[in-house]
């Protein structure tokens, strides 16, 4: 019975199809376009709906720890660095605006002006990425890594001999962009127009990963001296002294002074000939580390010779007052966790984006989309914005808390 | 069905029929306004973080975040000029995120210490 009436339903909409008295964008069950973009559009509606809602879980976990804990997100936050972030946060803002723009291609049929906004928009995506895996690999570096695997150690930021981490993240990146060449040469060699015109902006896209690399890597040259010199004093005093050529017996003290120093190393370390070293190098205001250790110094020889009486923690040379204890592996762990997992979910969504926008690179250069269907454009689009959106509140919550 | 018939009976004449003209190409300087808004927004956040506002700080964090926000959900995701259904729906989700982070926050701080076992010594501490 059933059958009888699929059959007859399929010969009704096969005679239609023969008639082309619709067109082929427009699925059968829709009557008009326009109910069939409304109907797609209400979908990815109620799908970001279910993301914002899915991240809201995250955001629920910060929310508590950072009330239980506001001094462990205050102390934790200051390893994040907050260039990396805002690089980020315009890249992604700029993507927004490409995608955005694209849909306004797809609806105005600038079909050329919608292939290259969509390649400017995967490409956009690829700096983020690149940027994030400077970002990672940093921190997988000095075993700022989320709770039960949290291994920093102030006095040695840098571990040795761990796996070279920003290879291992660049390794799918670097295999996409060769394959993507040699899929470029082959389709001209074999002289396949249409997957040539694919293969050319995926070059361009997987090829700006590296140029996100880049340029995290400039940023976060420029930042880590200054980081860590601010996070962790003696390291910079120790370079300083390594680079000096001093006897390290002396300093190897100096390293672990975690609760003042002897007075006899005092007055050897003011009488010592690097002290005008160390004046020199503090009048470079980014380093502050060598600047808290000079002030140190002179307070406490200032207490030595009797003539000022100050308290037990001004002695140290990295604090300028009584510190919160916030550095626990456990507790920042727990930071590292949140950060990683936010962070890593909007990484993935990014990676989601990167393949369905792929898609519409595809069929828009096939030239699928015009005034009556840029459904996908726009669903894709939404997509999109609700990534950039996420963003928009991670960015400040996790990097710009002081 | 009929409905289908009717708009696909004439579509041999081409011309703008019903249900066939409902494209909203934005204008090209409303997208450029609102990135540049944006940008803007994004460079006052960052600003804001080297002053100490206290106990204000997150607020003024918060409220930035959504006005910028905002500007995305109704320029580029395009709500002013959509369907008021899918504004209700999307802004839905947000009443019950808050409920929820309201209420899971509540009960956390009226029920609940904080429970990470610390039992490892300091690695580093704050001058905060």
């Amino acid at each position: 019975m059933s059958t009888l009436e699929a059959d007859s339903a399929t010969d009704a909409h096969g005679a239609h199809d023969h008639d082309h008295d619709h067109p082929s964008y427009l699925a059968h069950h829709f009557d008009t376009p326009e109910q069939q973009f409304d109907s797609g559009k209400l979908g990815i509606w109620i799908f970001l709906v279910t993301e914002v809602l899915f991240f809201g879980g995250m955001f629920c976990a910060y929310a508590i720890f950072r009330m239980l804990r506001p001094e462990v997100f205050e102390g934790c936050s200051q390893f994040l660095n907050t260039k990396l972030g805002a690089i980020n946060t315009g890249v992604l803002l700029f993507s927004s605006l490409t995608m955005a723009w694209a849909v306004r291609c797809s609806q105005t049929e600038n079909h050329k002006g919608l292939t290259a906004l969509i390649a400017t928009t995967l490409s956009c995506a690829m700096v983020f990425l690149g940027v994030k895996a400077i970002e990672y690999s940093h921190k997988f570096h000095m075993g700022l890594l989320p709770a039960g695997l949290f291994s920093y150690d102030p006095a040695h930021p840098h571990h040795e001999g761990g796996p070279n981490y920003l290879a291992w993240i660049c390794a799918p990146f670097a295999i996409a962009l060769i394959g993507v060449v040699i899929w470029y040469v082959v389709s001209k060699v074999r002289d396949k127009q249409f997957q040539a015109a694919v293969a050319l902006p995926l070059i361009v896209v997987c090829a700006s990963f590296f140029g996100g690399v880049g340029l995290g890597t400039i940023l976060e040259s420029g930042d880590s001296t200054e980081a860590h010199a601010s996070e962790t004093g003696d390291h910079a005093g120790e370079s300083h002294v390594a680079a000096d050529g001093h006897d390290h017996a002396d300093h190897a003290d100096e390293a672990d002074h975690a609760e003042g120093e002897s007075l006899a190393t005092l007055e050897n370390e003011i009488s010592g000939a690097d002290y005008g070293v160390r004046e020199r190098l503090a009048t470079d205001a980014t380093n502050t580390g060598i600047q808290n250790e000079l002030s140190a110094i002179e307070r406490q020889s200032a207490m030595a010779s009797g003539s000022a009486i100050v308290g037990q923690y001004e002695i140290d040379a990295t604090i300028d007052s009584v510190p919160s204890e916030f550095l626990t592996p456990s507790r920042a762990g727990v930071f590292f966790s949140i950060y990683y997992c936010m962070t890593g979910v909007h990484a993935i969504h990014i990676l989601a984006g990167i393949g369905v926008l792929v898609w519409l690179l595809v069929r828009s250069i096939r030239q699928d989309f015009n005034h009556n269907y840029f459904g996908p454009v726009d669903y894709v689009g939404l997509y999109w914005h609700l990534v950039d959106l996420i963003w928009i509140y991670l960015f400040p919550l996790l990097y710009l808390i002081r | 069905m009929s409905a289908h018939n009717s708009a696909s009976s004439d579509h041999g004449s081409g011309e703008h029929r019903e249900g066939y003209d409902f494209a909203h190409p934005l204008p090209l300087p409303i997208l450029f306004g609102v990135f540049a808004a944006l940008v803007f927004l994004t460079i006052v956040t960052v600003a804001q973080a080297s002053f100490d506002l206290g106990g204000l700080d997150v607020v003024i964090v918060m409220a930035i975040a959504t006005v910028k926000a905002t500007l995305v959900v109704l320029f580029f995701m395009h709500v002013l000029y959509d369907k008021p259904f899918n504004a209700v729906v999307f802004i839905s989700s947000f009443v019950f995120l808050a409920i929820f982070i309201i209420a899971t926050l509540s009960d956390s701080r009226l029920t609940s210490d904080d429970t990470i076992l610390v039992d490892d010594a300091v690695v580093t501490t704050s001058d905060s």
